[in-house]
């Protein structure tokens, strides 16, 4: 008989105080999972007598564990998927305790659905991940946990099953601990505890196991009755996204809805995040009576004090805290359709109670979820996870998922299709306001040369005044542009009538100025850009200073090398003439020294090459760069 | 057991005393489940044009009912009530389904396959699977389409069956209302995807996540009405293979070496009389009902003939369009 279900007391609330754990578990294939919430549901005797006989039945026909009953196939519920051996899809399971019920989600270990592993993460407080004690931690593993961290949830368990194929190894499960510890050390859990047990014979499940007394932990049960997980939403500010408007007749409207987090009271301020608008709850109506008070998670009707415009798609916020509104935002996705994302798709964004027409603005990266490391990338394939940008139609109001898991979290359904094609967690808003000084670190150059599609480089032009560095250097990025390369023209006659307008022709001053358009060109290149740079920048010094301003191979300096006489000669913009005159001083080359480039990246040899052919030259180094970096 | 009335509308100027929260006689884990299908079914009526509540009249219906009263309150639900008779229904369950409809003044409508019946189909002389699917999936189907309802509320739990394990909340139906598990939309957080392509259709289960002892416990703390067969009295049965069948109305035949008999019993799920179990039972009220659940070992859907003809028959019978 089920001793450790409650029996119904005398009173009318007979399992008055149980709460509820919803987790999940996941591991790789054959690590054991369907087994061990099949042991966890017999252990708790929530196992009826027909479903035995069932699974005996199955455990002849599919089973993996000769005349053992096989805990798996109470879990794999369709047909093809017990004639597969595998599970494909998202089982939920039941099980109930004296002290709580508990919701299971199972989800699949191979990694071509990472899309049911995210459903299943999306609604838990908790993840069991498993590892076979033979194996230890594997790539799969590693996934799973990016995963369960990504989707937001803080409390893991590290169930280190068939502890029985190693003997009961205390050294082999603290090497697998501590495995894991050093790996999930940035996945930012709120709790991790390692249990070391066997699912097939029920080692620290329900009880602890004598054949390790080694090891002084709850067993799996007794944690997943106790550990406490729902604080967060609780204490996070308020928020209510209205979800239908309740209007029966003139003289009732109700705004229905779900705390999303926080709590509302009556007599409390809200905003409406979108308009601004302020006004006061004046009652919590339901069904028996009025409410005080509802805190994150109760499904309420509000009532306002005042007659402001209020639809579903709006969020009630605390006026002290809001929300972020805003049309543009990063967000990370987990890729859920066949169809990879690409920029410029049309999707419809469900977040709250509201759904808009968005885009993608732009595919900033990949996290590759072995390594924890981000990389450029131009599309989402399925089963991806990367940081996008999404742009809505219209503003919706949201906050960073890592704050709060319901008012940060979305799905895009596909306008064509209309399937659900990716979740999304928003990082922070990108049209100004609260957030955007916050994480600005989190675009690096890298990624933003990445969503230009092209290496940013320093194309610097030195050489005597009057030996084509600006003509020659107007080419080329006319160049560039023509090849779809996003440019920037830095010449330094334009920026001594703005930025570089206070100084004057010194060496101080010279110095000065070369400075500050190294900058600049530092600056332009960080954006992302081919930024062209014409420049006399007479001393070599200057010069080395700016180059090192950028990463390796970034700075090109390119000498135009044009004979002092043959500068005069030319002198297109009367400067030696003027200095003759004395109407100049410290001509460079004239007056001051200039100090050619001592290992340049090119030499244009004006009087052998024309402007145009010295153009060219200097294209094909850029676009030759720009393969190898 | 006193529902208050239909819930008329009236002026409030002195808003009732507020309470504070958590004096509910709901646990945790129930208020969670009981918060969670209010949200399911508000969404249903704010984004779809023409939803529909299944109502079977069975004790998960009844939850559903109350759930739908509370969601809407102060208005009455804002959607029909669609009852699939198939001729075999409990006579109990037909009056408790027109005394609810009439005391919370719902839009009640009920389906039935006539042509079928005319036809001769009945639950002794035809196929336990083909009765089934003509006279409740088709005529489901049936009354679905000639209605127009885009949604469609069932009671069904995830607790009760493998293929019910893995439905979504929110479970898409292409044309033909036919299911397929491997193509099912993944449902997160609680953004739950409404958007149909035209011939399309949504079957929502509010009580996805429910278990039979949360129904009954729920049942039990909200007081809710339900068909007195779920409760145990001296009734008339036979036994037919291993089951006890009521004897409901006269055209039970008795197949040869079967005998009346009075028994103490109640049912744990409602179906077609003919095909129902009874099980023996002293509980005569929803706390005994509930004691016995906790000692019980055999699930509910044992109850069923219609269920028992294959393992995974309740995934075909979804492929097909049953709820």
């Amino acid at each position: 008989m089920p001793d450790t279900l409650a029996p119904p007391a005398n009173d009318s609330l007979p399992l008055g105080l149980r709460s509820e754990l919803r987790f999940l578990t996941c591991g790789s294939v054959d690590d054991g999972k369907s087994t061990l919430i099949g042991r966890l549901i017999h252990d708790a005797s929530g196992l009826l007598d027909d479903q035995i006989a069932s699974l005996r039945n199955d455990s002849r026909r599919f089973g993996t564990t000769d005349d053992e009953i096989d805990f798996a196939l109470l879990l794999d519920g369709l047909e093809a998927e017990r004639e597969q051996g595998i599970t494909i899809d998202v089982a939920y399971r039941f099980f109930t305790t004296p002290r709580r019920a508990f919701v299971v989600a199972d989800t699949p270990g191979h990694q071509q659905y990472t899309r049911n592993m995210a459903t299943g993460a999306s609604n838990a407080e908790l993840a069991v991940l498993l590892v076979d004690a033979r194996k230890g931690l594997l790539e799969q593993t590693r996934r799973h946990a990016a995963i369960v961290s990504l989707l937001g949830i803080r409390h893991v368990v590290l169930a280190v099953n068939k502890i029985d194929l190693v003997d009961f190894s205390q050294a082999r499960f603290r090497e697998i601990e501590a495995a894991f510890t050093a790996f999930a050390e940035p996945l930012a859990f709120h709790s991790v505890v390692s249990i070391p047990l066997s699912a097939t014979l029920g080692d620290n499940i329900a009880k602890s196991s004598p054949r390790m007394p080694w090891y002084a932990g709850p067993p799996l049960l007794a944690h997943l009755e106790t550990v406490e997980t729902d604080l967060e939403a609780a204490e996070a500010p308020t928020r209510f996204p209205v979800q239908w408007v309740n209007r029966p007749n003139a003289d009732f409207r109700g705004f229905t809805g779900t705390v999303a987090s926080g709590r509302v009271a009556v007599g409390d301020k809200v905003v409406v995040a979108g308009s601004g608008r302020l006004s006061t709850v004046a009652r919590i109506v339901s069904f028996e009576r009025d409410l005080a008070e509802a805190s994150a998670g109760r499904s309420v009707t509000l009532t306002l004090a005042d007659d402001v415009d209020v639809i579903r798609g709006d969020v009630l916020a605390d006026p002290k805290s809001r929300p972020t509104v805003a049309r543009r935002f990063a967000a990370d996705l987990v890729w859920m359709d066949e169809t990879p994302a690409i920029l410029g798709k049309r999707f419809l964004l469900k977040i709250g109670s509201a759904t808009v027409p968005a885009t993608i603005r732009r595919v900033t990266d990949t996290l590759d979820v072995d390594t924890l490391q981000r990389a450029p990338a131009a599309q989402l394939n399925l089963n991806a996870i990367g940081r996008v940008e999404i742009e809505s139609t219209v503003p919706v109001a949201f906050d960073p998922y890592a704050e709060n898991r319901q008012t940060g979290a979305f799905i895009l359904i596909d306008r064509s299709t209309l399937r659900t094609a990716a979740a999304g967690m928003v990082v922070e808003g990108l049209d100004g306001g609260r957030d955007v000084h916050r994480h600005a670190e989190t675009i690096t150059p890298a990624l933003r040369a990445e969503a230009k599609g092209q290496q940013p480089l320093v194309v610097w032009f030195t050489g005597l005044p009057g030996s084509g560095k600006s003509t020659i250097a107007n080419i080329v990025e006319r160049k560039l542009a023509a090849l779809g390369r996003q440019t920037m023209l830095l010449d330094g006659d334009n920026l001594r009538q703005g930025l570089n307008a206070d100084l004057g022709f010194d060496a101080p001053a010279r110095a000065e100025n070369v400075r500050r358009v190294g900058e600049v060109a530092k600056l332009m290149a960080d954006a992302g850009l081919i930024t062209i740079v014409a420049l006399v920048s007479p001393f070599r010094a200057d010069r080395v200073r700016a180059g090192t301003l950028l990463p390796e191979g970034s700075f090109l300096e390119v000498f135009v090398d044009t004979p002092y006489e043959v500068c005069r000669q030319r002198d297109p913009k009367g400067l030696y003439g003027k200095a003759d005159q004395g109407k100049v001083i410290n001509l460079t080359g004239r007056d001051q020294a200039y100090e050619p480039p001592e290992s340049p990246a090119l030499v244009l040899r004006t009087v052998e090459l024309d402007a145009d052919q010295a153009a060219d030259r200097v294209v094909e180094l850029v676009l030759e760069k720009c393969r190898h970096l | 057991m006193s529902p208050p009335a239909v819930a008329v509308l009236t002026t409030r100027t002195d808003p009732p005393v507020p309470v504070p929260a958590g004096r509910s006689g709901l646990s945790p884990h129930l208020q969670r489940l009981e918060d969670e299908a209010i949200h399911i079914l508000r969404e249903v009526v704010a984004e779809f044009a023409k939803p529909v509540m299944l109502y079977s009249v069975g004790k998960d219906s009844s939850v559903m009912l109350h759930l739908a009263r509370k969601a809407f309150f102060p208005a009455p639900p804002p959607f029909p009530f669609l009852h699939i008779a198939s001729g075999w229904d409990f006579r109990a369950v037909v009056e408790h389904r027109d005394r609810m409809a009439a005391e919370y003044g719902l839009e009640l409508l009920v389906r039935t396959n006539e042509e079928a019946a005319l036809a001769g189909v009945n639950p002794f002389d035809t196929d336990t699977g083909e009765y089934s699917r003509l006279m409740l999936t088709e005529t489901l189907k049936e009354a679905l389409d000639s209605h127009g309802f885009d949604a469609a509320f069932g009671g069904g739990r995830r607790d009760e069956e493998k293929a019910r394990a893995k439905e979504r909340i929110f479970s898409h139906r292409g044309a033909g209302h036919v299911w397929d598990p491997r193509n099912q939309r993944p449902e997160l957080w609680r953004l739950f995807n409404t958007r149909l392509a035209p011939g399309d259709t949504m079957r929502v289960f509010p009580l996805s996540n429910w278990t039979e002892t949360d129904v009954w416990t729920y049942i039990q703390v909200e007081a809710i009405p339900i068909v007195p067969l779920y409760l145990a009295a001296e009734r008339r049965v036979v036994e037919r293979d291993g089951a006890l069948i009521a004897v409901d109305d006269h055209r039970l035949r008795l197949l040869p070496g079967e005998k009346e008999m009075t028994r103490s019993v109640r049912f744990r799920t409602l179906g077609c009389w003919p095909l129902t179990g009874a099980v023996e039972s002293s509980a005569t009220d929803v706390g005994g009902v509930i004691a016995e659940l906790l000692d019980s070992r055999s699930s509910e859907r044992q109850g069923r003939l219609v269920d028992g003809a294959s393992q995974a028959s309740m995934e075909r019978k979804k492929k097909e369009g049953y709820f």
